[in-house]
């Protein structure tokens, strides 16, 4: 009959569609040489990279598969030192102003080409063109004209950076900067390959068209899946790549990572579900890494608005009142450092200073807590009431309400907790108006203390508190015209007193990595940076792996 | 008519078991982090990993996922109704206009909207029963429309048209109360939907924000909870089962009272 | 039937539109943009960033501007992902959502038919009683909690499937994700096909064949199943857009690049380009949905036909 024919017709079109589609992707793009060749190393990604150009990308995600599929003219070991990259030696002038890099002669592309100074300097003034619309176009802000161009009031190619022959970069600073080799390990100043810009123009940075200089080329990427990466042969360092063949993975839920991990999926997890950290301390001894990293976890005031503004005395009783060792130890729990200071320690040539009461017991503390809170107008009677806003994390959540049991019962402040998505918080943070205590933190971009102190200035635009202070900006001004070491150290730890002292924020805690890692993957090493390079790694045998 | 008294006794519990519980569903209690249930201590459903009491927690998300159901199907049926009575009396092109938005808003990928509404509104709890109202009117009128339409042509309509009675107050006087059998039926199927609509936002971060809580939510964070501590999930999980079991089981009786009574 | 065709396709022009223009004002409104983020970047690289992707201009422009660009089938770049168009996006993931929820459908009305079937069959005794209950669990346990676990049991405890999608490259990693999203959709189905045929067979057309001698099998297959089939029919279009919802879900915990997977990152990273195409893509979907089920429906009872 002529209905039940174009009812079967149709469900015979539909599975037929169905399966041709199962056959396509099934048998597409992720076969080649994984199934059969050489087993791949699967990583974890929390994120999504929202691109893998290098003057474009933004997320730490990205620059972790960028620093795979690229090289500065400065890299680092396994262990966190920093060693040459595509630069086989430096010089620096001695008033700190130039800086002068010959390249290796034996750098090249993943294509063959040589990489020369020239690609360095088209990486470089990409980064600060404003056409280009990089984030991290203010990274080189100390080199001659960086600031100029960004605004708009100069041309790209009057950036201080000249290549002055194939394979010599020389680079030009307004100011002293101690930590330029650190941030020139960061992919945003990768060197670019030009003719492959002038081929594809802004889709460069694709699967089969994105030139590599690092261990590692862009094979293939599914977005919101995987991210495919193969072997460097033309790697001036290839050499001592041991991996083939390396997958990034997507995993935005940390239950599902830990799932993935259990089943075999992945040999590094990008992180630890807090849910599961008990039971995984217990059964997985040998593969959880936990190291500190150079991130802080803090309240910050808003120091435009009442009852904060103006009213140190306040802001150092709420201060006081946190037990920091209950928050690590009982709420978080997995390893982290409870912060007396706002840098993080394992800075570079830096020892952070402590909050004035670091070294006191809690009942000095809450003591003292109590009579600021009073001589600051409040009693029980008339409690302090307030807001803490946090974005919706279960973690932040946790530790909003510890908080907020802690300023009741050392002070009977009564606060408020407000949970708030990401972006809106971001966004009333920035506007000042409505917050009067937030949640936030902070990750050092490079390995030194400038990275922290850096945006508390008054004319940082992630000065989220509105901290303003003469004194602290015309230290780290001081700081940043230091060429010795040891004097630049002073001033900038000077700073930190100043800025501890006045509490412009509440540190709470300095964030950990948390890793695991099969145990057949080797050369692993934990670094407060938390890169880990997969051209260090390697992949042994698993027990009972009938693979060749 | 089981599920009906179940029903009833969940709703009590969940009123009164948090006035007589000494345990608050907000107080943290960092000493007694994940204990698992025990009469002894005093939490019979055991605490969660801030240290708070599960069963008022429970009890909590219970009302929570009772009202955010009731109140999105009320107002599902509100406009449904409404909109479906006028466009199915009212009839001609109007009837013709009013059914062609609707088909139009058929066609919009509601869970989306639902989705962008919530990120917008700073997911506030009043817009949740909003944003699930809104997805379910649509049913309801076109339902509703083909009652009337059929109602129409009763004798009593007809009569209150003969003298003079005006259109909306046909609508609500005579037509709304014939209604009632047809919507009951449908509200109670419907309430099943609404919860796990909710539970369903929930997963995604954007339904009720602590320290609320409802059993959608509840049995999300449980399920993170798994294999640590499986009571953290196991009890809302087995009560939002059984709440969603009992209402499809009411709306089938429901509608085969209705129907048996209309076509006697 | 072609000119009803051509006449449903038109009238869905004024209804793309208006899902369009919601969708842009909605998307606007939501507070923060693309590219905030905890590490606030000073003004002159947000203005370059808001030149660029023409984030400074008025509201009205920027709509036209993107009206412009749909009309000639580009949905713009990606915010979120900045190396991709939205087109190129939704190329890549929408064939996967389409496996997913075409084998989900599939599933759910073949094993749902026959469970209904079976339990019509032998209404009120142990198997009708014990298949309507396993048909319910489906409708009591939502989606994210059946997932979880069948991963906990299926993939890391017993190792049998894989525990996401790009953890093989088998055709077994669909397994879990078509089986997760059918569950809730295999209960409905059955129950609905249970009913609907119980009360087809106590009709008088089927008592007649049964009195001619007709075995039930055949009474079934040749009588009772066309009409009973009417109801889940019409479940269809429900079913597509419960599928849909439940596969944001699913694409989450499972890890697959699909269509909803993009939606929900693209509106918590208001990724505008990206949420506007998506909404307007399945927009057009599900009118096109709406379409085959009404032609389907015509075919199948011949009295709508003639309308």
């Amino acid at each position: 009959m002529k209905t039940i024919r174009l009812l079967s017709v149709i469900l015979v079109l539909l599975a037929g569609a169905a399966l041709i589609l199962q056959g396509c992707s099934g048998g597409g793009s992720d076969q080649e040489a994984s199934r059969s060749g050489p087993p791949a190393l699967n990583r974890a990604l929390a994120a999504e990279p929202e691109s893998l150009d290098p003057q474009k990308s933004r997320s730490t995600q990205a620059a972790d598969v960028l620093r795979d599929i690229g090289e500065g003219l400065v890299t680092y070991t396994a262990a966190g030192e920093l060693v040459p990259g595509t630069a086989a030696s430096w010089e620096m002038s001695d008033d700190g102003l130039t800086y002068t890099f010959r390249l290796r002669e034996d750098a090249r592309w993943s294509n063959g080409d040589p990489v020369t100074a020239a690609d360095f300097v088209f990486g470089l003034q990409r980064l600060v063109d404003p056409a280009t619309a990089a984030f991290y176009a203010a990274e080189l802000g100390n080199v001659v004209n960086a600031a100029a161009i960004v605004a708009g009031d100069k041309e790209p190619d009057e950036l201080g950076v000249a290549a002055t022959d194939e394979h010599t970069l020389v680079v030009s600073l307004e100011r002293p900067t101690p930590y330029l080799l650190s941030l020139l390990t960061h992919p945003s100043t990768f060197p670019v390959h030009r003719g492959s810009v002038a081929q594809h123009g802004d889709a460069f940075a694709r699967p089969g068209t994105l030139l590599s200089n690092g261990a590692y080329a862009l094979a293939d990427w599914e977005p919101g899946a995987v991210i495919d990466l193969q072997r460097n042969t033309h790697y001036w360092n290839d050499a001592e790549t041991s991996i083939d063949h390396v997958r990034y993975h997507v995993v935005t839920q940390e239950l599902a990572e830990f799932n993935r991990y259990r089943a075999g999926e992945l040999h590094v997890t990008s992180t630890v579900p807090p849910e599961n950290f008990e039971q995984i301390r217990a059964d997985y001894a040998g593969e959880l890494h936990v190291a500190p990293t150079l991130g802080v976890y803090y309240y910050g005031f808003n120091l435009t608005r009442p009852p904060f503004a103006d009213n140190p005395e306040l802001r150092q009783a709420l201060s006081m009142a946190i037990d920091r060792k209950v928050l690590v130890e009982r709420i978080t729990g997995r390893g982290e450092a409870p912060a007396y200071s706002w840098v993080p320690p394992g800075v570079d040539n830096y020892e952070p200073v402590q909050l004035p009461y670091a070294g006191l017991s809690r009942q000095e503390r809450n003591a003292i807590a109590q009579s600021l809170y009073r001589k600051a107008g409040y009693s029980k009677k008339k409690p302090l009431r307030f807001e803490l806003r946090y974005n919706t994390l279960d973690t932040h959540q946790r530790i909003a309400l510890a908080a907020q049991a802690m300023w009741r019962d050392v002070l009977g402040a009564e606060a408020t907790i407000v949970n708030v998505e990401f972006q809106v918080l971001l966004d009333q943070m920035r506007e000042r108006e409505v917050t009067q205590l937030f949640r936030s933190s902070w990750f050092g971009d490079y390995n030194d203390a400038n990275s922290f102190l850096a945006i508390m200035q008054s004319d940082s635009a992630a000065n989220i508190p509105g901290y303003s202070n003469a004194e602290y900006d015309e230290l780290l001004r001081s700081a940043g015209e230091q060429v010795d070491l040891a004097r630049r150290r002073l001033y900038l730890e000077e700073a930190e007193r100043v800025l501890l002292a006045d509490h412009a924020v509440i540190p709470l805690y300095f964030y950990v990595s948390k890793h695991l890692v099969k145990p057949e993957v080797g050369g692993w090493q934990d670094n407060t940076l938390n890169y880990h390079y997969s051209q260090h790694l390697s992949l042994g045998a698993v027990e009972g792996d009938t693979r060749p | 008519m089981v599920s009906g008294g179940v029903l009833c006794a969940i709703g009590l519990v969940a009123v009164i078991g948090p006035w007589i519980s000494p345990n608050e569903y907000l107080t943290a209690d960092f000493n007694n982090i994940l204990r698992s249930p025990a009469f002894a201590d005093g939490h019979v459903f055991g605490t969660d990993d801030l240290g708070r009491d599960l069963f008022v927690r429970t009890m909590m998300g219970v009302q929570v996922t009772f009202a955010v159901a009731i109140v999105a199907s009320i107002v599902s049926l509100v406009i449904g109704v409404l909109y479906g009575a006028t466009a199915g009396f009212v009839g001609g092109r109007v009837d013709a206009v009013m059914m062609r938005l609707v088909d139009t808003l058929y066609a919009m990928p509601f869970i989306f909207f639902v989705i962008l509404l919530l990120v917008v509104f700073e997911r506030n709890f009043l817009l949740i029963f909003v944003a699930i109202g809104a997805i379910n009117w649509l049913d309801m009128a076109r339902i509703v429309r083909g009652q009337t339409l059929s109602l129409r042509e009763r004798e009593f309509v007809q009569a209150a048209q003969l003298l003079g009675v005006s259109t909306p107050k046909i609508i609500l006087r005579h037509i709304a109360p014939n209604l009632i059998g047809v919507v009951i039926v449908y509200v109670t199927l419907t309430i099943p939907q609404a919860i796990l609509i909710e539970s369903f936002l929930s997963f995604l971060g954007l339904g009720v924000q602590e320290p609320q809580t409802s059993l959608g939510k509840l049995v999300n964070d449980g399920t993170d909870q798994m294999e640590g501590a499986a009571w953290l999930l196991l009890i809302p999980a087995t009560l939002l089962a059984v709440i969603l079991l009992c209402f499809n089981f009411l709306g089938d009786g429901m509608r085969d009272l209705f129907d048996s009574r209309r076509s006697e | 039937m072609l000119r009803y065709t051509l006449r449903r396709l038109l009238g869905a022009i004024p209804t793309l539109f208006l899902v369009i223009v919601l969708a842009f004002l909605l998307v606007h409104a939501a507070p923060g943009g693309p590219f905030d983020d905890e590490r606030a970047l000073p003004a002159e690289i947000e203005a370059n960033i808001a030149a660029a992707y023409h984030l400074d201009e008025p509201l009205p422009l920027q709509f036209l501007r993107y009206l412009g660009g749909v009309v000639r089938g580009d949905f713009g770049p990606s915010y979120s992902y900045r190396d991709y168009t939205v087109s190129e996006l939704i190329g890549r993931s929408f064939p996967v959502s389409l496996q997913l929820g075409v084998l989900a459908m599939l599933l759910a009305a073949v094993t749902g038919v026959s469970l209904g079937v079976v339990a019509a069959l032998r209404p009120n005794t142990a198997l009708d009683k014990i298949v309507m209950g396993v048909a319910m669990t489906g409708i009591s346990i939502p989606v994210f909690v059946i997932a979880p676990l069948l991963v906990l049991l299926l993939a890391v405890q017993l190792q049998w499937l894989p525990a996401s999608w790009t953890g093989s490259e088998s055709s077994s990693r669909l397994l879990l994700p078509v089986i997760s999203l059918a569950l809730p959709q295999i209960a409905y189905i059955a129950r609905l096909t249970r009913a609907s045929l119980i009360e087809v067979l106590s009709s008088d057309f089927i008592r007649t064949a049964r009195a001619q001698g007709l075995g039930t099998a055949a009474i079934v297959r040749y009588h009772a199943l066309k009409p009973a089939m009417l109801p889940v029919l019409s479940y269809m279009g429900p079913a597509v857009a419960a599928v849909l919802t439940g596969s944001v879900v699913v694409e989450e915990i499972f890890g697959i690049p699909g269509l909803g997977q993009l939606f929900v990152r693209g509106s918590l990273n208001r990724d505008y380009t990206l949420v506007l195409g998506v909404v307007i893509f399945y927009a057009a979907l599900i009118v096109l949905l709406n379409l085959i089920v009404d032609l389907l429906y015509g075919a199948i009872d011949p009295r709508i036909r003639r309308r």
